[in-house]
């Protein structure tokens, strides 16, 4: 086995030793401990783009609420004033990064097919990266998905040092972990060397640090679609910061650590329990399915 | 850790647990009662039941013993499908104590000549873990393909069965076998890596003691 690493330390290492980028690394490794051979792995992971991208589509088309009542149409709304006379002052881009996180989110909660990149619940933060990467550099849908390699050779180090599970390390374990995969995706497909990858992944990673799972009525829909479309424009700061040659003064591996050990010392109310924080506020208890009757 | 454990699965939403793992359970439940279904009683316990219409767990469930998989479009039609198939499924609740995962069903199938019951929870993620078939505990997580027999407990019983594994090449990665008395019925577990080959159906056949075999394949969306 010549291409396994199980740190970001290692995964440098081999990087330069290998002179291969991390997404090249990425599908090494996958081929040389798996069943599939480079092209049937590069195929699968093609489809799972297209997919990728068929949620959100399918998102912006959403105009009905949840079953919940939580969500739905917001993507729409948010793309529409995008194009609108008066968006952002960041720019229509910035919005409709927003819009795609959030339309994966609503595909999701109205019984859609996503890709759980790393999870469900943090589902809408690669695809909208990769998407608005794509139109923007006007690249095709094969160069694109070469940065789902690089956000899952990142999500190993993270998923073999620390978790990706709300109920095991909160919201941290899974946005967090989103957040650092499409920073080191946008960062490589942006001509980063390995390096500034990491760097992006440790910066995008280090500042979701404590955020707590605390679904409101235990639907993956508030503030988790939320959390998508902001924590998607995270994603783009870590990878610019990371590029511009700024690095993180805590190294990847150590901010996993970190990540690991906030998540094991979190109180289990903020663990996808819907026992704390919003979803233990009395707005949020509005929406509990089986909340206990108030009333005589 | 698998690419496609991180970018996947590709699945249903909207929760890898409540979703798409029930689906994967409701699938097992179907491969193993290996014949024609006729009825379908689940009961749910815990977070199963008390956020599960949600998230959309009692189609999921259905979506399974259908034989859909975790990312079936169809999956949220589950319950029409299944009018259509002529097939009745009822929905219970059940409570199995403070131990039991909190995301955990148990399934009971009425087949075209035989009964299955089983117990599974769905573990985080779209994994699942069956604790439990016809009240013998048991462990499969369907991530192999997975050998279950029902046989009678008597000496030797596994030394036969890992000579047939053997003749065909076949490298076994985990066995369990329980039962309740001894020398009554028995029910082995054993999951290989790779494929079983046809030829090893012939061979359990003429083996003494199994009441019945099921070669259950690894469960969709791996």
């Amino acid at each position: 086995m010549q291409y396994q690493f199980r740190t970001a330390s290692q995964l440098l290492e081999l990087c330069q030793t290998q002179s291969v980028s991390v997404a090249e690394l990425a599908l090494l490794g996958e081929v040389e401990n798996g069943p599939q051979s480079r092209e049937e792995t590069e195929s699968r992971m093609l489809e799972y783009y297209r997919r990728m991208k068929e949620s959100v589509q399918k998102g912006l088309q959403i105009t009905e609420r949840s079953r919940s009542g939580l969500s739905g149409g917001d993507s729409r709304r948010v793309l529409a004033h995008s194009t609108g006379p008066h968006p952002s002052a960041l720019g229509a881009t910035f919005e409709r990064s927003i819009a795609y996180a959030l339309a994966v989110l609503e595909t999701n909660a109205a019984f859609g097919r996503i890709i759980a990149t790393p999870t469900a619940g943090s589902a809408g933060i690669c695809p909208a990266c990769l998407l608005i990467w794509q139109e923007e550099r006007q690249a095709s849908d094969e160069t694109t998905m070469r940065g789902l390699f690089t956000a899952a050779g990142i999500g190993r180090v993270i998923g073999l040092g620390a978790c990706f599970s709300g109920a095991q390390g909160g919201c941290q374990a899974e946005v967090g972990s989103a957040c650092a995969m499409a920073a080191a995706a946008i960062c490589e497909l942006d001509g980063g060397s390995p390096e500034d990858v990491v760097h992006a992944s440790a910066l995008a990673l280090q500042n979701t640090l404590g955020l707590i799972c605390d679904p409101i009525g235990g639907y993956v829909e508030a503030p988790c679609m939320m959390r998508n479309g902001l924590f998607g424009l995270h994603a783009f700061g870590a990878a610019a910061v990371a590029l511009s040659g700024v690095r993180s003064i805590v190294p990847f591996d150590e901010v996993v650590s970190a990540l690991r050990e906030v998540g094991n010392k979190m109180p289990r109310i903020y663990k996808e329990t819907s026992q704390g924080g919003l979803a233990a506020t009395p707005t949020g208890l509005r929406f509990f399915p089986r909340r206990p009757k108030t009333d005589p | 850790m698998r690419i496609f454990e991180i970018i996947g699965p590709s699945m249903i939403g909207p929760s890898s647990s409540h979703t798409a793992g029930a689906c994967r359970l409701g699938w097992a439940a179907r491969a193993l009662l290996d014949e024609p279904l006729e009825t379908a009683r689940i009961e749910l316990h815990g977070s199963f039941l008390a956020t599960g219409d949600g998230h959309g767990t009692k189609e999921a469930l259905t979506a399974g013993l259908l034989g859909l998989a975790p990312d079936d479009e169809r999956l949220i039609q589950s319950p029409e499908l299944a009018r259509a198939e002529g097939l009745a499924i009822h929905f219970g609740e059940v409570d199995l104590g403070p131990q039991a995962h909190p995301n955990t069903a148990r399934i009971h199938l009425k087949g075209s000549s035989r009964q299955l019951s089983l117990t599974g929870a769905s573990v985080g993620g779209g994994s699942v873990c069956i604790q439990e078939v016809d009240g013998l505990p048991v462990e499969i997580r369907g991530t192999l393909e997975t050998l279950v027999l029902w046989h009678q407990d008597t000496p030797g019983f596994l030394a036969r069965i890992t000579a047939v594994l053997a003749c065909v090449q076949i490298n076994v990665a985990s066995i369990r076998t329980s039962r309740l008395e001894r020398g009554e019925n028995a029910i082995t577990a054993i999951e290989v890596d790779g494929s079983l080959p046809d030829e090893v159906s012939a061979l359990l056949r003429k083996t003494p003691a199994i009441a019945r075999f099921t070669r259950l394949p690894v469960l969709p969306g791996s």
